[in-house]
């Protein structure tokens, strides 16, 4: 793996300046980390790359950023590093390459997406079923989706075994992965240490905005993805297909995720575009943001599908709604997703240093 | 702009507990502060700590620290040269001054990893004193306080005991304003390197200053000559010996070395000069500043050898290192045979080092050596050899205004009815000589809320 030499050397030369000082161990996970070496080497900068969570509690309180000669912005040479592990990790490398710093190849992506469910709603028809498997049947549906879903896990897989090799991990423990997903649960590390919160959308001040937006769009995914599971169960083990009804558990799950979804992703948009630039990747604003658009679209033309999925409407909405989820489900280890995998491996790495 | 209730010169913590009291008390609050806002916040923005009495666990602080200690640690290392009498109020005072400080915004975190020796004593802020210094910023602001930032005080006018007018200029404009009351917390002069050289002689010149540039004494120097009463001896200050590679100004924590009780330590002619092992380095590196200030040209050499290298914390410049004595002598600038030869009376004069613990005194000392080394000494015997330049470097001076328990200003016999001071430009009212870890804060906090709690009521009944 070849991640960018200045990135790294930057990122180093920082990290010694922060393990000489050592005001800001109590804010994150990255701290503690970093004091805990003497000499840092590409596998170590990758990794408290991957733990800092940008909240740039460090940054603000920090002596030594511009116009001071030191010139520290830790949370910038950090999110370098990060965005660049992404891309050389991913696999395939060249779709990291591509989609990590392009909004426009994202969107493009879109709507290749949308061209192939109306291609496919056409082609494929249906075979008479009912409600939307009278636009496209059930079979079609599992043929386009199921390795939709399917290589994005694997590729996901690889790269993820590829972090672990490369920041030299010690050995997987299931309990350092519970750890993991407890602070990714309550996202400890947007509090800032003091439950104050962190320095996204006005300077110096601490606020909790970042973070409850984060977990609307978290757990608002994860209710739509749990929507469409208890709905496969439903239809394979229960023998119970679709249509559901506002009263079952795929409509309350999806609902109330998709609503989440949708309101964490147009504020996640609005705190963005009030945040510092400057203490971001460089280059990857464009494509956080269509990546959040696309992520914050799927969650709308769900909900859009249906509040009409009654209307003539729907065939349209359903080839919209279906592109757009072909669309995030193939992108996934190539956009800002994959960031919520990378997160989670790296605290528990970090919950087996500490541990 | 119409004038203030209460100026406040200086914008750092004491110019902060000040107008935020004053503030709270009613009064119109403006901090004129010379630092662009980047830079706001004087020496407090390199601190990290503020030492408290406490009675039981407080905050992130274990045990207790009891008044007694804190005097007697603090007349141990001003060797009794402190007015007993503010000192102790500022220790009594330090206890309620923490709960006072969270409920303003500053958030504490616990000891450093390498400072557990201090988790009893000192309790530290998260993210430093920045992250203290916006904290105070932001709630005087929600307070209505004012701020001028890049607004230098010129000049105080002085009728009889009243301050009657303060000069400032500010992007090239002067402005007149006439406070009701005026609170000085703009710190010492050390970084005006001619009042410096004139204090020390041209020695001064070669000295770093560790923190702010922008405490120049203009106001300080203002005041003395107008007569108003002066406390301290100009050669007095808080310095301590830092990486000879820092920068001139405001290079903070990060320059400082924490190896010398694991090294050797010369002057450029490599000759030792001062027991390296005397105590441990919490309790010793503030007497290094002057120690380094002694030597020719101002300047001395650690040399450790590569058993040494992970005892101390990481500092921010890498050690120069060599294979060999000679080749590091050539590194660094000094007499080869010299150093082999003083590094060879070194070693010979160890002994038993089975005894060697780096954390305590030890008592693993040299014989017949002269200075000895009393505890750590090991012989310089391992390569790869490191090592690193000291320099002299300056936090604050100790000359300042004198003030009494209320924190006011006098002029011959008699107060200055409407001025206060607080912090590094009062503190040699309590800091003869010496300095003792985390009491610059203590001082600022207990005196700067003083200044704002009399400074508003005098305002507010004028």
């Amino acid at each position: 793996m070849q991640m960018q030499i200045d990135f790294l050397q930057e990122a180093r030369r920082q990290a010694e300046i922060c393990n000489a000082c050592r005001y800001c161990e109590g804010y994150c996970s990255v701290f503690p980390a970093l004091h805990a070496e003497r000499a840092f080497s590409d596998g170590d900068l990758t990794q408290l790359a991957n733990l800092c969570h940008n909240c740039r509690g460090c940054y603000y309180a920090c002596q030594y950023t511009a116009p001071h000669e030191f010139d520290l912005n830790l949370p910038q040479a950090l999110a370098n590093v990060r965005q660049d592990s992404w891309e050389e990790l991913a696999f395939p490398r060249a779709a990291g390459k591509a989609f990590q710093k392009s909004g426009v190849l994202i969107a493009i992506a879109t709507v290749i997406g949308f061209a192939v469910l109306f291609w496919a709603a056409r082609a494929l028809a249906s075979a008479g079923g009912e409600g939307f498997y009278a636009v496209l049947s059930h079979n079609a549906m599992v043929a386009i989706f199921l390795p939709a879903f399917l290589f994005p896990l694997l590729s996901i897989a690889i790269s993820l075994r590829r972090y672990w090799r490369h920041i030299d991990a010690g050995p997987f423990r299931p309990a350092h992965l519970v750890a993991a997903l407890r602070q990714a649960a309550n996202m400890k590390n947007l509090k800032g240490g003091h439950g104050d919160g962190c320095n996204f959308e006005d300077g110096d001040r601490f606020t909790h905005a970042r973070r409850a937006v984060h977990q609307a769009v978290m757990y608002g995914f994860l209710l739509c993805f749990a929507s469409t599971s208890v709905a496969t169960i439903m239809h394979y083990m229960f023998d119970m297909p679709a249509p559901y009804g506002l009263f079952s558990l795929p409509k309350l799950l999806g609902i109330s995720g998709g609503m989440l979804l949708v309101v964490g992703c147009v504020e996640m948009i609005r705190l963005k575009l009030r945040s510092d630039r400057t203490l971001g990747a460089a280059g990857a604003f464009g494509a956080e943001m269509a990546f959040i658009g696309l992520l914050g679209f799927t969650g709308f033309s769900g909900l859009a599908l249906y509040a009409f999925g009654q209307t003539a409407l729907m065939p349209l909405l359903l080839a919209i709604h279906f592109g757009a989820v072909l669309a995030f489900f193939l992108l996934m280890p190539f956009t800002k997703m994959a960031h919520g995998f990378y997160r989670l491996t790296a605290l528990t790495a970090d919950a087996g240093r500490s541990s | 702009m119409t004038s203030p209730d209460i100026a406040i010169i200086g914008g750092g913590n004491a110019a902060l507990c000040a107008a935020i009291t004053a503030a709270e008390a009613g009064a119109r609050v403006l901090i004129l502060e010379t630092a662009p806002k980047p830079y706001r916040g004087g020496n407090s923005r390199h601190t990290r700590n503020f030492r408290c009495m406490h009675h039981g666990p407080l905050g992130p602080l274990v045990d207790s620290y009891t008044e007694e200690e804190y005097l007697a640690d603090l007349m141990k290392v001003t060797g009794g040269k402190t007015d007993e009498g503010l000192a102790r109020l500022a220790i009594r005072t330090s206890q309620e001054c923490l709960p006072w400080m969270e409920a303003h915004g500053v958030r504490f975190q616990p000891s450093l990893s390498g400072t557990l020796s201090l988790a009893r004593t000192n309790a530290f802020f998260l993210g430093g004193g920045k992250s203290l210094v916006n904290a105070y910023y932001l709630t005087a602001e929600k307070l209505g306080v004012e701020v001028e930032y890049e607004a230098a005080v010129t000049h105080l006018e002085l009728d009889d005991d009243r301050v009657t007018r303060i000069d400032y200029t500010q992007n090239g404009q002067t402005h007149t304003i006439t406070p009701k009351a005026v609170v000085v917390a703009s710190g010492g002069f050390q970084a005006d390197t001619d009042w410096l050289a004139r204090a020390w002689g041209p020695a001064a010149k070669n000295f770093l200053i560790r923190g702010t540039p922008y405490n120049r004494g203009v106001v300080l120097a203002d005041l003395l000559d107008q007569g108003i009463e002066q406390v301290g001896d100009p050669t007095q200050c808080h310095a301590v010996a830092i990486d000879g590679r820092a920068p001139k100004f405001d290079g903070g924590i990060v320059t400082r070395l924490d190896c010398v009780p694991f090294s050797i330590v010369v002057n450029k002619d490599a000759q030792r000069f001062y027991d390296e092992g005397e105590d441990v380095w919490p309790k010793r590196y503030a007497i290094w500043g002057r120690l380094v200030a002694a030597q020719p040209d101002q300047v001395g050499y650690v040399i450790i050898d590569a058993k040494s290298l992970e005892l101390f914390m990481p500092s921010v410049f890498p050690p120069i290192k060599a294979d060999t004595l000679e080749e590091l002598a050539g590194k660094m600038g000094l007499p080869a045979d010299a150093l082999v030869q003083t590094v060879s009376e070194f070693n010979n004069a160890c002994g038993d080092t089975s005894g060697f613990h780096p954390t305590e005194l030890d008592g693993v000392t040299t014989t017949g050596l002269n200075p000895p080394k009393t505890n750590w000494a090991r012989p310089i015997t391992e390569p790869p050899f490191y090592g690193y330049s000291l320099r002299t470097g300056v936090t604050f001076t100790y000359l300042g205004l004198k003030v009494d328990e209320t924190a006011q200003c006098a002029i011959g016999n008699r107060p200055v009815t409407n001025l206060w001071a607080a912090g590094e430009t009062m503190a040699g009212s309590i800091l003869g000589q010496g300095y003792l870890a985390g009491f610059g804060m203590t001082i600022g906090t207990v005196f700067g809320r003083i200044a704002g709690k009399e400074a508003a009521a005098h305002a507010n009944a004028n």
